[in-house]
């Protein structure tokens, strides 16, 4: 699925990286735990959290995740956008709960894709 | 026994922000080297688990990775408090944290345990009161 539609489902503002809107991402996993992430993530494209630190940027480079949304109307901080920018993450931003963010992308499609 | 390529890295124990920097660049590095995905993957979170802890534990300390042809090893050294009892910090879920650092999206006592999981050796020597200094390979291809 593009980035681009996952944006648009989630009715949520891109922040970061547009141009990278057409990116595909295979599957998604949502944690507000940067920890749990790490340890039990693989082949995600999307990370969907209502975190909001420049550790949540660095745990999506580090898996290798292209896209981050964020949830609950949360709003990432310049510092966190300039290391997005550098770590070409595109970062979005929803009004959505985290339980809707997921239902949504979910059912349209989306899985969770594979654990460790 | 060619000289392995370094990198070195002082680790800010004051600066949550600032945490798993060094992990960024190594990741950058072993790109730019040509490793595979899985390799560079294995490298990247075991060492920003590592460098996290050191953060949030330990109050900072110096990373070390060497890249050989057949490995990459990692050195990660802090004057933190030490860890009392290893065997229990290598328990999944277990975790001195305090709820700030949980607030911060940390602190699930998953750090060690996937840091092992995903490299091929792993020694920790720590003492109270001294420090730990943590000691990881990756092995690369064949
Ligand atoms: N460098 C260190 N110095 C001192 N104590 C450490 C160090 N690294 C880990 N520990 C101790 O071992 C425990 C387990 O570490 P681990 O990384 O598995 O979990 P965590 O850091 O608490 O949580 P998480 O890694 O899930 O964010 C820590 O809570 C801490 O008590
Ligand atoms: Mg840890």
């Amino acid at each position: 699925m593009k980035i681009r539609e996952i944006a648009a489902m989630a009715n949520a503002e891109v922040l970061c990286c547009e141009e990278l809107l057409d990116n595909e991402v295979h599957s998604a996993c949502g944690s507000d735990m940067m920890s749990d992430v790490l340890a039990y993530v693989k082949d995600q494209g999307l990370l969907i959290t209502g975190l909001v630190n420049p550790q949540v940027v660095r745990t999506a480079e580090m898996m290798d995740m292209r896209a981050i949304l964020f949830v609950r109307g949360k709003k990432p901080t310049p510092e966190i956008l300039a290391l997005a920018k550098q770590c070409e993450m595109v970062i979005m931003a929803s009004e959505l709960r985290m339980f809707e963010a997921c239902g949504l992308i979910y059912e349209s499609g989306l899985k969770g894709g594979v654990l460790k | 026994m060619s000289a392995p390529l370094t990198y070195r890295y002082d680790i800010d124990g004051e600066n949550f922000t600032s945490a798993g920097e060094a992990s960024v660049k190594v990741k950058k590095a072993l790109r730019q080297l040509g490793f595979s995905q899985d390799v560079i993957r294995r490298v990247s979170i075991a060492m920003y688990e590592g460098e996290i802890n050191m953060v949030i534990h330990a109050n900072g300390g110096f990373a070390e990775v060497s890249v050989y042809p057949d490995r990459i090893v990692i050195v990660l050294d802090d004057k933190g408090p030490g860890i009392p009892n290893v065997d229990l910090a290598m328990q999944a879920g277990y975790s001195t944290a305090p709820e700030q650092i949980r607030s911060l999206g940390f602190g699930a006592g998953m750090g060690l345990p996937n840091m092992k999981a995903n490299t091929d050796e792993m020694t920790i020597e720590t003492e109270i009161g001294v420090g730990t200094k943590i000691t990881m390979t990756v092995k690369v291809g064949t």
